[in-house]
């Protein structure tokens, strides 16, 4: 593919999708010829170059299609007769127009792909696949399962929606938050995914959490006073600018405390500071979510801003968790407010912080616990720990650093 | 389209016989207004929607190796829980669950019906 085409692909799929599907309401018809419009620009553009208006090109060929397929489909039922030319009738919305109806075509799709009545999972490889034009392919080497398995997941998504009546719509004011949120939740799913894999041989797929970063800076680009969006995307940003500190050269884990400072992204750090200084955010009343998604940001950010591991204002880390777990008293942030009290105020406390928190099936705490015991000392305690946590542990290269460490400490 | 929505279950309210008359009143007042809003809204008509008898009225029927047996259950899953339903015309989804917000908090359970054409 010409790389002028790559470019158009991963910046205007998701509007030539949008624009396709607010003239047609086919998006079975309208994702068919997009691929085949791109196929056809793949062929051309070599030879006959590269079109002024890439993307009007595109646009143009694929609605040409999505017509004739629609010419042939009235031919099929009589009873559609009029559909096909009334179609032709209605004037095209341009793709040179700035204005605000491609924008809002956009979080239409978005809106869509995130809609709270398609699984989770489901609907965030389909905004990946819809809004960012990422390939069936590559979702799935993204999501870590066979390619026809996620094919199969993103035909049932669209089915859904077909089937269900799953509206191309904004909501009204009062309901366009929560399903913002929904939105934020949706990406920041794919973005997990991508930052701590459950399974399998990478510590990180950071393609996939770069997508996933993409994904919320596109949304948050539609609505840039949303609170959940400007939350999250400091988020993300900040865990993304660690990547390439967080694995070293034979892609074992490096934990916070020893990566090197230097390979953090200082672009993405002062994007996502910006964020967090920003209206959308400072003195407001946030939502519960954005308040949750905040709160792990000031975290990021104290690590972000520290010049060294033992700078760390660990106090201040431990006030943002306290709030973090009176918001969602969950294990996930029982478990890091934990490591937090050890670092500020030693070991036992952070031990005592522990009590009682246990995530079924995950070797997290385990693997805490071992190390806060052998800080302690316990070297017994934290051996048995270890090997629970090893007992539990599906991810290879976090499994390698739990067997260096028992090593360690075996006698 | 049109949808099946069915009420499933009390959800957190507390059942309709533990009810005082007034908080009884309350919950009929709810389904009248609901009633109200689906008739204001464009595209939207109540095409039926009728309360069922307890579960345990319930009759079951299946055909197994071509004999139709009639039995007193077992029932499906859902029947012991199953107290009503409605048969919307609605634009889409959203339209529909914006809609039953004006309902008493039930679990509910929209389906869409499939357009034989």
């Amino acid at each position: 593919m010409p790389d002028e085409l790559n470019r158009v692909v991963r910046e205007e799929w998701g509007r030539l999708v949008a624009l396709l599907l607010a003239r047609f309401r086919r998006l079975d018809l309208v994702e068919d010829a997009l691929a085949d419009a791109v196929e056809a620009a793949a062929r051309r553009w070599p030879g006959e170059g590269v079109p002024d208006n890439p993307a009007g090109w595109l646009q143009t060929v694929a609605r040409r299609r999505v017509v004739d397929r629609l010419r042939a489909e009235t031919m099929a039922h009589r009873r559609h007769a009029l559909v096909a030319t009334d179609l032709d009738r209605r004037p095209p919305t341009a793709m040179a127009d700035p204005g605000g109806l491609v924008e809002d075509d956009l979080l239409r799709l978005v809106l869509m792909c995130t809609h709270p009545a398609l699984a989770p999972g489901a609907a965030s490889a389909l905004a990946l696949r819809l809004v960012l034009g990422v390939s069936t392919h590559d979702i799935a080497r993204l999501f870590l399962v066979p390619e026809p398995t996620m094919a199969a997941r993103l035909t049932r998504a669209k089915r859904k929606i077909v089937a269900a009546g799953i509206p191309f719509a904004i909501p009204d004011r009062d309901a366009l938050p929560g399903r913002l949120a929904t939105v934020a939740q949706t990406a920041y799913l794919a973005f997990t995914a991508g930052y701590a894999p459950a399974s399998g041989p990478d510590l990180l797929r950071p393609a996939l959490a770069g997508e996933a970063v993409r994904l919320v800076r596109t949304v948050r680009d539609l609505r840039p006073e949303d609170p959940t969006l400007s939350a999250l995307l400091a988020l993300v940003l900040l865990q993304h600018s660690r990547r390439d500190a967080r694995v070293d050269d034979e892609g074992r884990l490096v934990l916070l405390g020893e990566q090197d400072r230097g390979r953090w992204h200082r672009g993405e750090i002062n994007e996502a500071l910006g964020l967090l200084t920003s209206p959308a955010l400072v003195d407001a009343e946030l939502p519960d979510r954005a308040a949750t998604y905040l709160l792990q940001a000031l975290v990021a950010a104290e690590h972000a801003t520290a010049t060294s591991a033992a700078t760390t204002r660990w106090d201040r880390v431990v006030r943002h968790y306290d709030q973090l777990v009176r918001l969602d008293p969950g294990p996930a942030a029982l478990l890091a407010r934990a490591v937090a009290v050890a670092e500020a105020r030693g070991p036992a406390a952070g031990l005592e912080a522990l009590d009682g928190v246990d995530v079924p099936g995950s070797h997290r705490v385990p693997a805490v616990r071992a190390e806060l015991l052998a800080r302690c000392g316990r070297a017994d305690a934290a051996l048995a720990e270890l090997d629970l946590a090893l007992g539990l542990c599906r991810n290879e290269a976090e499994r390698a650093h739990l067997e260096r460490r028992r090593r360690d400490l075996a006698p | 389209m049109k949808y099946l929505v069915l009420l499933m279950a009390d959800g957190e309210l507390p059942s309709w016989s533990g009810m005082s008359q007034e908080e009884q009143g309350v919950m009929i007042e709810q389904f009248e207004e609901f009633g109200r809003a689906c008739e204001a809204r464009d595209g939207v008509e109540i095409l039926g929607g009728e309360a069922l008898g307890a579960g345990d009225t319930a009759t079951t029927v299946r055909t197994r190796g071509g004999e139709r047996v009639v039995t007193d259950g077992p029932y499906a899953e859902a029947v012991e829980q199953l107290g009503g339903f409605y048969l919307l015309e609605a634009p889409d989804l959203d339209v529909v669950l914006e809609l039953l917000t004006v309902l008493p908090a039930y679990d509910m359970q929209v389906s869409p019906v499939v357009d034989p054409y």
